[in-house]
């Protein structure tokens, strides 16, 4: 086994450093999708049967489901036969020469970001075939992590080197047959991250898919999956702030999270996917299952996302309160611009006795963007004394945009108590003037006001990454006032 | 310093100001007084820029410039502070931030460096010491739950940091108890400087018993109609504004 796995992991590592150019002709599938194409999927990564089993009952089922269209977003139908399933790693010919190739709209934004040039390049998806210093530092933090028995890897990875714990948890809280975008990423996915952090453990450090560069081209289909045994503690933080280039339309991600007794996850998101052009042209459609589950009492599993990005946003992390006294938290920032959609919030399922839920939620839109927020808290019957505090407040930049709020409540225990509190506001011309009577230009007053009004949900993101989405939110909201 | 000549300006179609005479010199304190509607706040708002208002005539020159070619915050960069009737609630974003970033805006217009936190803490606090009001408000929400006389309060800490050159301010002593309008008035006498100049906007006589004005002036209907020291306070504290309408009839 360990013979194996030794080699899996030199012969990838030499495929990211040389390989692409050669081996790309053999590593791509022509569009379309049926049994044959998950067959391949599944021999190209050479995985065991149950892996292959369990894509094959998710396409079963998936054929038989409709795409959903209750969400408060509009886009043209998607030709699944149209994509191509599997395509990583992307070809190095494929890609930009240099940054002078890539749209200067986007070096700008890198620019204000305060992105290193290198960086830049990484996150263009310039062929650059030197190895960054990024990547030794991500060795470096995977052998520290082995060593207190944290696993962090690609899923490609754990499905070589630790089967017994992807066959495990696989599914557990996101089902194949979950809903249709879930369904077909289980029939479907290629590449993601994998977590375990061993009893006990807390995770010295914040853990990123950053640090494993190599996965920025796992392509639409990603699958997570974080575990965190008894005790144990982790923060997990997703993407970037800079906008990435990136040439498929259709994301569909899972993300699965397990929290035993008195575990914690923490998971914050920076999503800022390309979100087309001014006239609402090209776009990512970002169309993800998150779920979390507290299975063991008093475990706790937190969500903060800032949505900046993407033309559509679908997205609904959640948590499952299975464990006594476990806690469920959303903090969410989503912004939408000239002609983004999002459709998001959070599902908050009390199960287990003592189950707390706080869901705090801001909508930023702008120009013509549309933002709604959609939040199911259901409290069942066994689920005494539970308790859940909602708050979703929207902020209107100009008379364009629109704001929703559409709260789903479900009560089957009168001991429960649950609070919605939902509040829509509009910049204020007088708030402009007041800080401009103070010196204050335009651009920075806005962005002052905006930040303030993301306040509770950036002093849950961790240090850096929240002075990052500040920075990233004024860029967002570019020239939207004034 | 402030040189005001012909002054109209419209809301909508409705002109609210037609034709303000006034100079004020530096050192000098002005009240300008008047019947409610009479364009008091409507003047004060076009010195600060506000573009709801369009000024249809006149020119207005500080310190030889043109005031009203000015952005805003140009305006406010170069000295011209309005402490508003009404302060605005920003949520969420501190007072000492909000303060901070206003004086850095104006260092930079003068190109001078930003000044750190550390000396920035000092200076508030010393202002605020200055006018014996409490420090707990400035970490605290830029107006955010405060009540009428913390508002008004907040504006006299502003602009004692801000040391503009020329402030006005706008019915600061309305809804305040006799109190908070002592505070306010005292923190307005502080700042009385021989390089600065104040102009009161105001309805009642009451705050111009603590805060001495140089010259008064009454607006009715757009206008200045009538001018003095500060004994016109008082004549109209005992008359009342009945007798502007008479007098315009």
């Amino acid at each position: 086994m360990s013979t194996t796995a030794s080699e899996i992991e030199t012969l990838t590592s030499q495929e990211y450093k040389y390989g692409f150019v050669t081996d790309i002709e053999s590593d791509q599938v022509a569009p379309g999708l049926n049994e044959d194409v998950i067959r391949l999927i599944s021999a190209k990564k050479e995985e065991p049967e149950f892996m292959l089993q369990w894509r094959l009952k998710a396409y079963r089922h998936w054929l038989t489901m409709k795409e959903p269209t209750w969400a408060n977003v509009k886009y043209p139908p998607i030709d699944y036969q149209a994509i191509v399933y599997y395509s990583a790693p992307k070809s190095l010919a494929s890609r930009p020469k240099s940054l002078e190739e890539v749209d200067p709209e986007l070096i700008r934004t890198y620019e204000k970001l305060g992105i290193p040039l290198r960086e830049q390049e990484l996150l263009a998806g310039v062929a650059v075939d030197a190895v960054f210093d990024s990547v030794s530092v991500a060795t470096t933090f995977k052998e520290k992590l082995a060593g207190l028995g944290i696993i962090f890897c690609s899923f490609s990875e754990a499905v070589q080197h630790h089967p017994e714990l992807v066959e495990k948890y696989l599914g557990t809280v996101v089902p194949h047959s979950d809903n249709f975008f879930a369904a077909l990423n289980s029939a479907v996915f290629t590449d993601g991250s994998f977590c375990y952090v061993p009893k006990g453990m807390r995770c010295p450090m914040e853990l990123s898919t950053y640090f494993r560069i190599n996965a920025r081209d796992t392509g639409q289909f990603e699958r997570t999956l974080i575990i965190a045994e008894e005790g144990a503690y982790v923060s997990y933080l997703e993407g970037c702030t800079a906008p990435v280039r990136d040439s498929n339309q259709l994301h569909a991600a899972v993300v699965e999270l397990v929290a035993h007794r008195n575990a914690t996850i923490k998971y914050s998101t920076v999503q800022n996917w390309y979100p087309g052009d001014k006239q609402g042209r090209g776009g990512i459609y970002n169309f993800v299952t998150k779920r979390g589950k507290c299975a063991g009492a008093s475990s706790k599993i937190s969500w903060t996302q800032l949505e900046t990005g993407s033309a559509i946003t679908w997205k609904y992390p959640g948590c499952l309160l299975i464990g006594d006294n476990s806690v469920g938290e959303f903090y969410s920032v989503a912004v939408t611009n000239n002609y983004q959609q999002a459709d998001t919030g959070t599902k908050m399922i009390h199960i287990g006795r003592n189950t707390r839920s706080t869901i705090i939620s801001k909508g930023i839109s702008a120009g013509h963007g549309q933002n709604s927020y959609r939040g199911m808290v259901k409290i069942q019957k066994g689920a005494e004394n539970a308790r859940n505090f909602s708050q979703c407040d929207s902020l209107l930049l100009g008379n364009q945009c629109g704001a929703h709020t559409f709260p789903y409540l479900e009560v089957k225990n009168n001991t429960a108590r649950v609070e919605h509190e939902a509040s829509v506001s509009r910049i204020g011309e007088d708030q402009i003037f007041y800080c401009r009577q103070r010196g204050i230009p335009t651009e920075d007053a806005v962005s002052m006001i905006v930040n303030g009004f993301c306040k509770e949900v950036f002093r849950e993101l961790p240090m850096e990454f929240a002075v990052e989405a500040q920075k990233l939110l004024n860029v967002s909201l570019e020239g939207s006032v004034g | 310093m402030l040189e005001i000549t012909n002054l109209h300006a419209k809301v909508g179609e409705k002109e609210i100001l037609k034709g303000i005479e006034l100079t004020v010199n530096a050192g000098e304190v002005h009240a300008i007084m008047g019947p409610n509607g009479s364009g008091k706040s409507t003047l004060a708002q076009v010195l600060a820029g506000r573009d709801t208002y369009e000024v249809t005539a006149g020119q207005v020159l500080y310190d030889g410039k043109d005031l009203l070619d000015m952005s805003p915050e140009e305006r406010a960069c170069e000295g011209v502070f309005l402490a508003f009737q009404y302060p605005v609630e920003i949520p969420g974003v501190s007072n000492l931030y909000f303060l901070k970033t206003a004086l850095n805006a104006a260092r930079k217009h003068r190109g001078q460096e930003d000044l750190d936190a550390v000396d920035f803490l000092a200076l508030v606090q010393d202002k605020t010491k200055l006018l014996g009001m409490s420090e707990a408000l400035l970490s605290r929400p830029v107006n955010e739950g405060f009540s009428g006389g913390e508002k008004k309060r907040n504006e006299i800490v502003q602009m004692a940091v801000l040391e503009p050159r020329l402030a006005i301010l706008d019915e600061t002593d309305s809804g305040l108890d006799i109190d908070a309008m002592k505070a306010v008035a005292a923190g307005i006498n502080a700042l009385r400087s021989p390089e600065r100049a104040i102009v009161v906007v105001t309805h009642y006589q009451r705050l111009l018993d603590y805060v001495v004005p140089d010259y008064v002036h009454v607006m009715s209907d757009g206008r200045i109609v009538r001018s003095g020291g500060k004994e016109l306070a008082l004549e109209l504290e005992e008359q009342g504004y009945g007798w502007l309408g008479q007098e315009a009839a």
